[in-house]
């Protein structure tokens, strides 16, 4: 019974991510359910039910735009390295979110194993993805460059494979706790308004990070290069821009990203060694209806489907991830290019 | 892809010499009765490898053929999964029925997916193929009342195959039945890949513009092979059905979209033994390792998926291919 309290805690915090997920009451109807002989999966929709219900601040439109915004923006850190990637050389990579596991793994590693403090593990995380995804695109990815979709899609999901059975053999199939300091937990009030202190963290460092990437890629002499790169590739190579170096530093740089946003992501919505197949499918969602090579297109898209998630999980949790779903084909059907995408 | 004077020749003589049987094709079917004799105590495995070598095959047709990317193939697999398991479990266990509902349903719906798939390429392609499985798996799981959701579909129960055999526990029916159901369905591939409707099929892979621009429009040949591979994978689905009389939310999933095109690439895309060569060795190698620790086998797996792309572009067949350029097109 012990292992299960940590398990139903987090499927409760992912059904209805609004409620502090040690809520007694809920669960005493997933035991109650449980002992009645429903499957874990029923018996934690059935609890997740009460969840909300027992909640105050259903009705509060508000309350869950902001989650829903603080997610988008966990999405944002997530994918925008993809997005600007695959713009620029056509590479599809699907191991995006190995990097993020990885990030995530260490912040889990230093704080626990190591007694970090939370924020001196992010750059680490950083640092740690960053440099695992610049050796992995000088040994195997520049060698595909010129191959078809289809080969890297199976090179790169084959890499999602390995570091899956990795992260499964080093850690174990179990969920990673992760030790915040006291100041990012409870909740503040903001003009009557009770907002998540970590979920108001996660929204101030994605800002700042988008700020940083925005001036960097508007304002300087690499920034230049990267948009040139992305714009047109023959052209900037004609003009004498080293693109694949360009491509290499984008790539540390959009996997470091990742892996901050892995370790970001571990208090909002867990960590475990599937974490790179989970949320490979949104990131993809993102890139694709943001549009390549696109910050703004990713930070739109990121929302959008952040908030839309949320949304769909807090009034219609039957319907499960049913609306991003169907969010995404419609708007590859009206776009196909991406919201923001020119191609 | 073969010899040049072949092809120099007429369409006709080129499509004749393809269609013709050769040796190695015939000893590779006799040679998949042979687990009766040698491994009579897997032939439980042997029938799973036979309904996946089938799905992989529909999955060619599409891919290896047509040039389209899906990471949404087992959408087609599920629904005829559910169908052929649904229709069971109402009062109609006929095997050999069941499998055509289950057929005709899964092309109905691929059918009418392909009027979408026609008007893509490329990434929008990719994720688009992937939100509608995603779509269809999330719809499954919501009505439980229907599919029974995460426990799976309970109460399948199978009548005797042609009124004579039971599907027992060792799976002696189940495979019979999942081969002859494969080899009737390869005939079928075989047949279309070398008429001029699979010739036009291997245009719109290589130059997908090019294809209109000598009168040949791609989107209608791009509808009628999705719906074919659709209605196949909808029949390999319902083998899985009938034979192991349960369905679950699983037949629905990512992972098997992603597992099937691992199979295929192993095997070799545009290849028509790709699938089904793949298919053995995938399976095989699975159930054996699992059984030393299923996290190692995905490890493994995927460590092969970058050998192959890196070293082996065209697939085990293709490297064999070119090992023995006499054994050709195995």
């Amino acid at each position: 019974m012990a292992g299960l309290v940590p398990a139903i805690s987090l499927r409760l915090a992912q059904c209805s991510p609004r409620r502090d997920a040690r809520d007694t009451s809920a669960f005493t109807r997933v035991f109650d359910a449980l002992c009645a002989g429903m499957t874990t999966e029923r018996a934690i929709r059935y609890g997740a039910y009460y969840h909300h219900a027992g909640c105050g601040v259903i009705g509060s439109a508000f309350g869950v735009l902001f989650d829903g915004f603080a997610y988008g923006m966990l999405l944002f850190l997530l994918s925008v390295g993809l997005s600007v990637t695959l713009g620029m050389m056509n590479f599809v990579n699907l191991a995006h979110c190995s990097f993020a596991m990885l990030g995530g793994y260490v912040t889990v590693t230093l704080t626990n194993a190591l007694d970090w403090p939370f924020l001196a593990t992010l750059p680490a995380a950083f640092l740690a993805a960053a440099l695992l995804s610049v050796v992995l695109e000088r040994v195997l990815y520049r060698r595909l460059y010129r191959a078809s979709d289809l080969d890297q899609c199976l090179l790169t999901i084959g890499i999602v494979f390995m570091s899956v059975a990795i992260a499964a053999y080093i850690y174990g199939t179990i969920q990673q706790p992760v030790k915040l300091p006291s100041y990012l937990r409870g909740s503040v009030s903001v003009i009557g308004q009770t907002l998540g202190t970590y979920r108001l963290f996660l929204i101030v460092t994605s800002l700042v990070v988008a700020a940083i990437l925005v001036a960097a890629l508007e304002f300087t002499r690499f920034g230049a290069m990267v948009r040139a790169a992305v714009d047109n590739q023959r052209m900037a190579r004609g003009l004498g821009i080293d693109v694949d170096r360009v491509f290499a530093a984008t790539f540390a740089l959009g996997g470091g990203l990742a892996g901050l946003g892995g370790a970001l992501a571990i208090e909002i919505v867990g960590l475990d060694h599937t974490f790179a197949f989970t949320y490979l499918v949104y990131v993809l969602i993102v890139v694709a209806v943001g549009g390549l090579g696109s910050i703004a297109g990713s930070f739109a898209a990121a929302t959008l489907l952040g908030i839309s998630d949320m949304a769909g999980k807090y009034y219609f949790p039957e319907l499960g991830a049913f609306l991003i779903y169907l969010v995404m084909v419609a708007l590859l059907m009206w776009r196909p290019a991406g919201l923001f995408g020119r191609r | 892809m073969t010899t040049s004077s072949a092809a120099a020749a007429s369409p006709q003589q080129y499509l004749a010499a393809q269609i013709r049987w050769r040796p190695v094709e015939i000893a590779f079917w006799l040679a998949m009765l042979t687990p009766y004799v040698l491994t009579p105590n897997y032939l439980v495995l042997a029938s799973q490898i036979a309904i996946t070598a089938l799905f992989a095959l529909s999955l060619d047709l599409i891919l290896g053929y047509a040039g389209i990317v899906s990471l949404g193939h087992a959408a087609f697999f599920g629904f005829g999964s559910y169908t052929a398991g649904l229709a069971a479990k109402w009062g109609w266990g006929e095997p050999l029925s069941g499998l055509l509902i289950a057929g005709l349903a899964a092309g109905l719906l691929g059918y009418g997916a392909s009027f979408i798939i026609a008007r893509f390429r490329h990434l929008a392609l990719i994720m688009i193929t992937l939100g509608l499985g995603l779509l269809l798996a999330e719809a499954a799981n919501s009505a439980s009342w229907l599919t029974g959701g995460a426990d799976g579909l309970q109460g399948v129960r199978m009548w005797k195959l042609l009124g004579i055999f039971a599907f027992d526990l060792y799976g002696r029916t189940a495979y019979g039945y999942s081969l002859a159901v494969l080899f009737l369905l390869f005939l079928v591939a075989r047949r279309l890949i070398n008429s001029p409707f699979g010739l036009a099929l291997r245009g719109i892979r290589e130059n997908a513009s090019r294809m209109p621009a000598i009168g040949a429009a791609s989107s209608g040949y791009i509808r009628k092979i999705y719906t074919i591979a659709a209605a196949m994978a909808g029949v390999a689905g319902a083998l899985l059905a009938q034979t192991t009389e349960t369905v679950s939310l699983e037949t629905l999933s990512f992972q098997r979209s992603a597992d099937v095109l691992v199979i295929l690439i192993l095997g070799g895309a545009g290849r028509l033994y790709g699938g089904i060569v793949g298919a053995i060795i995938y399976m095989v190698a699975r159930d054996q390792f699992s059984g030393i620790n299923p996290q190692y086998w995905y490890f493994w797996i995927g460590a092969l998926l970058v050998a192959v792309v890196v070293f082996l572009p065209n697939g085990i067949l293709g490297g064999l291919a070119r090992l023995l350029p006499a054994g050709g097109r195995a």
